[in-house]
């Protein structure tokens, strides 16, 4: 018998669409799995408003689901509580720095983010403080572009909300 | 008017203002002044979209007559669309652009913040989502307008000549009808009348700290409430619609 534990952990080989390191379960986009013998529900949160990855999202939990045997399937999108990047594991967040994608380094609720003075962000790959951003809007709507000053690669870095 | 009518008013009203000014923003798509730029916009552009989508799929909920959001999106006539006007205006030049974006962000902060305090789920739900991603549109856009304003002789002058084209769209976006009257009765909707005058200070000290000159009375310019629309929203629409409207029972 099929139980919520069993369930995240076969959505937890779906990978993020865009960020194939880490999965949509490690995101925080699950929110809850509610269970009645052959029919399963799926909540779920965007990350940004207008993530395209979202229907991507959808589409790999409703073919991982059918795989496995469940017959009704819903998805349902909710928007509160909003999606923040302290749902992040710290696991999730070394598997973004090995990628090569700064994961974020403060909480939504340290002092430092709160008064928009972000702090340092360290290079992913030779882990120099000495960087700057170059715009807040990157390659996707959760990522900011940086530079370091001292490899001088340009990098991602996945914006803490 | 039901409160069930006014409730589908007022949600057209803020999913028809973000559709608009996202398919305006996206017209700079590839056409951006840099690479940077040109991606900021983009993206800023996403998440009206993203937020113009949830309001429009809970609008046509609310209407409960079968339509999906698509269905409020590319099967209305301009008459139908209840977008503020300022929105619709054209891009202009970046500064130009750049100015109705600071309205426009500065605005919206106020108004989700606002509109998340009040007694509607979903309404609640999407403005606490949209607040997150209009601080950043609004720090991008503000630092924009300083840095135009106290650049060069030429930036402040398309700076100023932007101000004068888009000022008086911007006292439309506080005025309130039956729609407003009926929801705030019951604690749904925002009441407006209360954000003009701290709307009026922040963006007084963005454009005094931007060297542009404010009149002292401007005309305002009025409709969008009532359906009226300024002629550009018909080509805007014209673009946006051909396709479903060609092909409507196409699948993506």
């Amino acid at each position: 018998m099929e139980n919520k534990e069993t369930i995240r952990n076969l959505l937890h080989q779906i990978p993020d669409p865009e960020i194939p390191v880490i999965s949509i379960v490690e995101l925080g986009v699950i929110r809850d799995v509610l269970l009645d013998s052959k029919n399963i529900e799926v909540i779920i949160t965007p990350t940004y408003s207008g993530c395209p990855a979202m229907k991507q999202m959808e589409d790999d939990i409703r073919k991982k689901l059918i795989e496995a045997g469940f017959e009704t399937i819903k998805i349902t999108t909710v928007y509160a509580p909003a999606w923040t990047t302290d749902w992040l594991s710290e696991a999730a967040k070394e598997k973004l720095r090995k990628y090569g994608i700064a994961p974020p380094e403060e909480s939504t609720t340290d002092k430092s983010f709160l008064s928009h003075q972000p702090k340092n962000i360290t290079c992913p790959r030779c882990k120099s403080k000495n960087t700057a951003m170059v715009s807040q809007f990157g390659s996707t709507a959760c990522k900011a572009l940086y530079k370091c000053n001292d490899c001088l690669e340009a990098f991602d870095y996945f914006k803490c909300i | 008017m039901t409160k069930q009518e006014a409730l589908f008013n007022y949600t057209l009203r803020l999913g028809d203002t973000s559709l608009i000014l996202a398919q305006r923003l996206s017209e700079w798509t590839g056409h951006g002044p840099f690479l940077e730029e040109d991606l900021a916009l983009t993206n800023i552009a996403l998440d009206i979209f993203g937020r113009a989508k949830s309001l429009l799929e809970y609008a046509a909920k609310v209407e409960n007559k079968g339509k999906t959001e698509d269905d409020l999106a590319f099967f209305r006539n301009d008459r139908e669309y209840f977008n503020a006007l300022i929105t619709e205006q054209p891009n202009g030049d970046y500064a130009k652009t750049i100015l109705r974006q600071a309205f426009i962000d500065c605005f919206d902060l106020m108004f989700y913040t606002e509109l998340s305090n009040t007694k509607d789920a979903t309404l609640v739900g999407i403005s606490q989502k949209s607040i997150k991603e209009i601080t950043y549109h609004k720090r991008h856009s503000f630092s924009w307008v300083k840095r135009f304003g106290n650049g060069t002789e030429e930036s402040l002058t398309r700076l100023q000549q932007g101000f004068d084209e888009l000022w008086p769209f911007t006292g439309e976006l506080f005025e309130m009808n039956e729609v407003d009257e009926v929801l705030l009765k019951d604690g749904l909707a925002v009441d407006l009348s209360r954000l003009k005058a701290v709307w009026e200070k922040e963006i007084g000290d963005l454009l005094n700290e931007s060297h542009v000159q404010i009149p002292e009375s401007t005309y305002i310019q009025t409709g969008s409430r009532k359906g009226l629309h300024s002629e550009h929203l018909g080509y805007i629409l014209a673009e946006m619609q051909s396709l479903p409207r060609m092909h409507p029972t196409a699948k993506w």
